[in-house]
């Protein structure tokens, strides 16, 4: 009877761990996109292509997924070239070095500085400007620091650090971070865990929204995100950064995005042909036009704006 | 195949560094785990052997719920802790989203059942002549329950074997219920999803590296306990 119990304990034991390892983890991989809608009789030449097995990886930034405009434009491109494209959104540190394995196809990404070393070490042909767009700085309602309707970022930051109020980070190298620790390296500093008030989550943008609202902490985060939202975070108002990009009078909180087609010299194996496909499709002037139009009608303002070098030919000021 | 060698042996020299930021995230997950297994076993092994021991009516009832309590998908119980500790939920005023409190609240949900329910088994398998033997000799009830933990022993040994290699390596919950915040709720596992998603690969490797000895070292500790128990 005793060795029954044995074997069952310890069988409880092996599956109970085995079960745990199998726990489904918390991925960055969201589900893919939704199928595309079937290809329109037109199409002819696409159903003879029987490109129904194409799939493009886009590695992106969360925000770019989290306001939802992913969700908008990529159907149009699905159904247009009758590809499947897989999005892949992480941070976009985490996106740069997804492309720098070879384990993408395309880049839709907002770090200009890293955009730049992507091209420059021969990870991408190109990079072509694509929309933009700004940062806000979001906080609790009753303003602790007293930021509210400050001027620059880096005021803001600084009155932050001085009241010690608490600080959330997005602290996983996407351009929002890139963007945040540049504004404390103007006041002089490298925020760590070692700062009782400051909280590096190491996520995205939706989740450290969600954490900031939570904990009422100050946070800055691209205007799209906080809009998509903003619903759902009833404790956070923008404090810096104004109700819309005209209202915004920090450069420094300008936001714009890039796209990139990861280098067939390095990696052979990408999808280059469907993902300069991508790269022309997004840049194109109709495309560009309806970027312009997401969130008009749900939010009262457009999320992106068009900067594509083809839109600005078109639309020149 | 490449990086996975470099990232290994990178991974053997940060162990080896003392890296203070990666000690500092395995002494959390072990307080954190270890805290929330004191406490399961505090309350899961006397329920359990409790159990084991009654002949109430409403046993099946309970044990069914107990069983149903070991299958729980981990990540569920971090969702309900989350909604319940979230400031718009009802134990919101405790503070306790984000911190290792809530970690170690949705790590003891799921220890529990497994403390409990394989504590049951073993007291149950437990020769039912020896708690008559031990009666007749005076004992009292709880001697008698002492008596027949101490023969279950291999039994509830493994429970908490069960029960800690159950909660440290656990993500989902902690994650959801922590929010992997660096040097305040970052664990082994959090960090290892964080340095893979970045593309930290020698870090995560070394964090994985840690994590299995982990669960090795306590296996042998728990080993000898019970065979120490024994002599």
């Amino acid at each position: 009877m005793k060795r029954i119990v044995v074997v069952l304990a310890l069988a409880l034991v092996a599956v109970n761990l085995l079960a745990c390892a199998a726990t489904p983890t918390v991925t960055a991989v969201p589900p893919t996109q939704a199928p595309a809608t079937a290809p329109t009789p037109t199409s002819i030449r696409a159903s003879l292509a029987a490109n129904s097995g194409c799939h493009l990886i886009l590695s992106t930034t969360t925000s770019t997924q989290d306001s939802g405009l992913l969700d908008f434009i990529l159907p149009g491109f699905q159904q247009k070239f009758n590809c499947k494209v897989d999005v892949v959104a992480v941070g976009t540190g985490a996106a740069i070095a997804i492309g720098q394995k070879g384990d993408a196809d395309v880049l839709l990404v907002h770090d200009r500085q890293n955009e730049d070393k992507f091209v420059a070490d021969k990870y991408a042909r190109e990079r072509f400007d694509v929309m933009h767009n700004d940062f806000v700085l979001v906080g609790p309602k009753n303003d602790p620091a007293k930021i509210n309707g400050m001027k620059l970022a880096k005021d803001a930051f600084k009155a932050i650090m001085d009241t010690q109020s608490t600080f959330a980070s997005r602290g996983d190298k996407s351009g929002t971070n890139s963007k945040e620790l540049a504004i404390w390296a103007t006041l002089g500093i490298t925020p760590s865990k070692s700062l009782p008030w400051y909280s590096a989550l190491g996520q995205g943008m939706g989740e450290t929204l969600t954490y900031a609202n939570e904990r009422g902490a100050y946070t800055l985060t691209d205007r799209a995100t906080w809009l998509a939202q903003q619903a759902k975070l009833s404790g956070l108002v923008i404090l810096v950064g104004g109700k819309n990009i005209n209202e915004n009078a920090d450069k420094d909180l300008y936001n714009p995005y890039g796209v990139m087609a990861v280098n067939p010299d390095k990696f052979p194996g990408v999808k280059y042909d469907m993902a300069m496909n991508f790269v022309a499709w997004i840049t194109s002037v109709d495309e560009q036009k309806i970027i312009n139009t997401y969130g008009v009608d749900k939010f009262g303002q457009q999320l992106f704006y068009a900067s594509s070098a083809g839109w600005r030919q078109a639309n020149p000021k | 195949m490449d990086e996975l060698v470099t990232g290994f042996f990178q991974a053997i020299q940060l162990i080896f560094s003392l890296d203070p930021a990666l000690y500092e995230i395995i002494s959390l997950s072990l307080s954190v785990s270890g805290t929330a297994l004191a406490i399961s076993v505090v309350i899961g092994v006397p329920v359990g052997a409790a159990l084991g021991l009654s002949r109430v009516r409403a046993r099946g009832f309970i044990t069914a719920l107990l069983y149903t309590g070991m299958g729980l998908p981990p990540v569920v119980v971090g969702l309900f802790v989350y909604l319940m500790l979230s400031r718009s939920g009802p134990f919101g005023v405790l503070g306790w989203l984000f911190t290792p409190s809530a970690m170690i609240v949705a790590q003891v949900i799921i220890a529990f059942p497994l403390v409990a329910g394989l504590t049951m088994t073993a007291v149950q398998g437990v020769d039912s002549s020896l708690r008559l033997q031990v009666r007749s000799l005076g004992a009292t009830r709880w001697q008698e329950t002492w008596a027949v933990l101490r023969e279950a022993r291999l039994g509830v040994v493994a429970a908490i074997v069960a029960a800690f290699g159950g909660i440290v390596s656990e993500v989902g919950a902690v994650m959801l219920v922590g929010g992997n915040i660096d040097g305040k709720t970052r664990v082994l596992t959090t960090a290892i999803v964080l340095n893979t998603r970045t593309g930290e690969f020698a870090a995560a490797i070394a964090l994985g590296i840690i994590l299995l000895a982990l669960a090795f070292i306590a296996n042998v500790a728990m080993l000898q306990l019970q065979r120490r128990a024994g002599d």
